[in-house]
């Protein structure tokens, strides 16, 4: 049986197609998310690459923040869901998951088989999501992929101490203008993200294995900053940003069955 | 389709209590504005003073609060709200307050008139943002304040010494007001009053229990409407009557089998803090959509007073839910949650409500804990729709129902 999931973010789109909700046959990642081409392209994509047409699909689930307006899906989960499922079956080990999106920042607490327990998302101040990075990187004029990697190089962190993103951005400027080293400003900005994730975390408390999901796990400087905060190794897949597509297609493959 | 829903509609039984208590919330304003027509003292009174004092002296008095949550349910808080922040005043600040202190310069919100005061009413038990409130609402319109402290109670208990400080208040606000307004005290009528008042609160507590049928007989959000008279008019007659209607339909739904909750009752959660009032049907769908029925609150049992005599209401009064500390107030809610049978909890993390907001994040742990639900939380504000995002809501209360769902199937 074949499943689809679909998730639909606010800056990317990803689909994910299962043999029996647990063989990847295809996975794709469309930039641009709710409202754009990409959640059409991700889909195209996706059944092309496993040979596959959407009338072969047992059932689609769509998840993100675009999932209520799937018109593919014929059910939806909240990405909450979708990402302990799709982490679950990458690290069956793992009991935390934290997924740092465009939008928000999420802590799952797993229970066994994937089940969620309870989960914590960031309040509505946009420090400490996946959108705080992007302005640091704008400010720094540097790509989104590289604040992670110059962060792990760094040989200090500079402090970057405001809760405000738009505070942060003016602390980042001032910072630059005297001439503090870029590196260690990325440093800065990467546990920046930590602080506030880990804070997240310990609220829900912290139980290994965990885990990252979500586009932001690529990021070394983060991932290397929450482990010195949680004092706990985190486990990142190369496909954690598909955790939520995955865990969609096993949703569906759930409920199909 | 709505307004098809609209049209069809039969006109409300006047026999029942929803029509009841929409027309007592109703009166209480109309109420005030022929007393200032007539050209007796109107005040503006704070949701927790002791309403028994206006009531008793036959004083007309309207509440700010729940004039700021009809305007905000009505789609004027963010009008309001730029108005009071253009002068001045943060947008950290309770947006009730915002709105009344806008009201107050502008004299006019068609979502809801009131008198203009001539003295206002202030009782901190609540919060102490209340106190700048009104001070500054007396400064700005020239009007005395009669203020009453009631502080943070730190105790299980309320002692002797906080019984006789809170008391000679009541009796001090009771003499100012006869001063100012030419009203006697009659402590006759105050039995009465205290009467009525009992009544009222019996029933409205009897009448929320009874979410603990399965299902429950209403839907939860109907709470939060009937609420407005618990606020205004719960030492009234009407009030008590209506009120025992409510009641009497509440066990005659369980009876039948029929519920208020117009969908099939999956999940059963408490909801924490004040209605988003701008965003009330958006939060209400959010849930009936998945079969989620917020079947009790602190909120509404806040409101429910019950005494025997004059120093036992200043103990009241001493205990209403802000005022006491976080582990009574936990205890109070766990005992909800047990009694209601409650699956999981819902906050408000209200932006308005700082002292409401602040000890939640603990508070909800614990009841967390305690009760083994889950707790999620969202982002909102009482009355300032700006600060609330619907897909933010919708995500939260998705994932709050799966584990409800997930707890159900590995059951
Ligand atoms: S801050 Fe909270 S308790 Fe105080 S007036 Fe506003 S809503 Fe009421």
């Amino acid at each position: 049986m074949y499943t689809l999931g679909i998730d639909i973010g606010s800056t990317t789109s990803k689909c994910a197609v299962l043999r029996d909700g647990a063989e990847k046959l295809a996975a794709s990642l469309a930039l641009g998310g709710i409202g754009t081409k990409g959640p059409a392209e991700a889909l195209d994509g996706v059944l092309k690459d496993a040979g596959l047409a959407l009338e072969d699909m047992a059932a689609v689930a769509a998840t993100g923040y675009g999932r209520t307006r799937c018109e593919q899906a014929g059910m939806q989960a909240s990405e909450l869901t979708c990402h302990a499922l799709g982490a679950h079956a990458a690290f069956p080990q793992v009991r935390t998951v934290v997924d740092i999106g465009g939008q928000d920042a999420k802590v799952i607490s797993l229970v066994g088989e994937g089940r969620m327990r309870n989960f914590m998302m960031n309040d509505k101040c946009a420090a400490g999501t996946g959108r705080f990075l992007d302005v640091m990187a704008s400010v720094l004029q540097i790509p989104l992929d590289e604040l992670g990697s110059r962060a792990v190089r760094a040989e200090s962190a500079a402090a970057v101490s405001s809760t405000c993103t738009v505070f942060a951005e003016s602390e980042v400027i001032s910072l630059l203008a005297g001439g503090v080293d870029m590196d260690a400003l990325a440093a800065g900005i990467c546990a920046s993200v930590a602080g506030r994730t880990a804070a997240l975390v310990k609220r829900l408390g912290v139980v290994p294995a965990v885990c990252m999901s979500g586009g932001v796990a690529r990021n070394d400087g983060v991932r290397a900053a929450l482990e010195a905060e949680l004092g706990e190794p985190i486990l990142v897949s190369p496909d954690a940003q598909l955790f939520g597509a995955v865990g969609a297609a096993i949703y569906a493959y759930k409920k199909a069955t | 389709m709505s307004e098809e829903i609209k049209k069809h509609r039969p006109p409300p039984d006047p026999n029942s209590a929803k029509y009841k208590l929409g027309q007592i919330a109703a009166k209480a304003y109309s109420d005030a504005q022929a007393a200032k027509d007539r050209g007796e003292p109107v005040g503006w009174c704070a949701s927790n003073f002791p309403v028994e004092i206006p009531e008793t002296l036959g004083l007309a008095v309207v509440y700010p609060e729940n004039q700021a949550a009809g305007i905000a349910a009505r789609g004027g808080g963010a009008r309001l709200c730029e108005i009071s922040e253009a002068d001045g005043y943060s947008n950290d600040i309770c947006a009730y307050a915002r709105i009344s202190l806008a009201y107050a310069k502008i004299k006019d919100a068609p979502e809801q008139n009131v008198p203009m005061p001539d003295f206002v009413l202030c009782c901190n038990n609540i919060c102490n943002c209340m106190i700048k409130w009104y001070e500054n609402l007396s400064r700005e319109l020239n009007i005395p304040l009669i203020m009453i402290d009631i502080p943070f109670n730190p105790d299980y208990e309320v002692s002797d010494g906080e019984l006789a400080y809170v008391k000679a208040q009541f009796w001090d606000a009771i003499h100012q007001l006869e001063a100012l307004t030419g009203k006697k005290w009659s402590d006759e009528r105050y039995r009465e009053v205290m009467e009525y008042s009992g009544r009222t609160s019996r029933a409205w507590l009897a009448a929320t229990a009874c979410a603990r049928y399965e299902p429950s007989p209403f839907n939860g959000f109907d709470l939060l409407n009937h609420m407005a008279v618990m606020v205004t008019a719960r030492g009234k007659k009407e009030a008590a009557e209506a009120m025992e209607t409510l009641l009497k339909e509440y066990e005659d739904n369980h009876e039948k089998g029929v519920s208020t909750f117009r969908a099939e009752e999956k999940y059963r959660i408490m909801f924490e803090g004040i209605a988003c009032w701008p965003w009330l049907r958006v939060t209400s769908t959010g849930l009936k959509s998945r079969g989620i029925n917020m079947v009790t609150t602190i909120y509404a049992d806040a409101f429910g007073f019950i005494y025997k005599d004059f120093d036992d209401m200043c103990r009241a009064y001493c205990r209403v839910p802000n005022a006491i500390n976080l582990e009574l107030s936990r205890d109070k809610r766990i005992k909800l949650c047990r009694d209601n049978h409650v699956e999981g909890l819902l906050v408000h993390t209200n932006r308005s409500c700082k002292l409401w907001s602040g000890f939640m994040a603990e508070m909800s742990r614990q009841i967390g804990q305690a009760c083994d639900i889950p707790v999620v939380s969202f982002d909102g504000d009482q009355a300032d729709p700006r600060n609330f995002s619907e897909a933010q809501y919708d995500t939260r209360v998705q994932g709050l129902m799966e584990i409800m769902e997930a707890r159900k199937e590995a059951m």
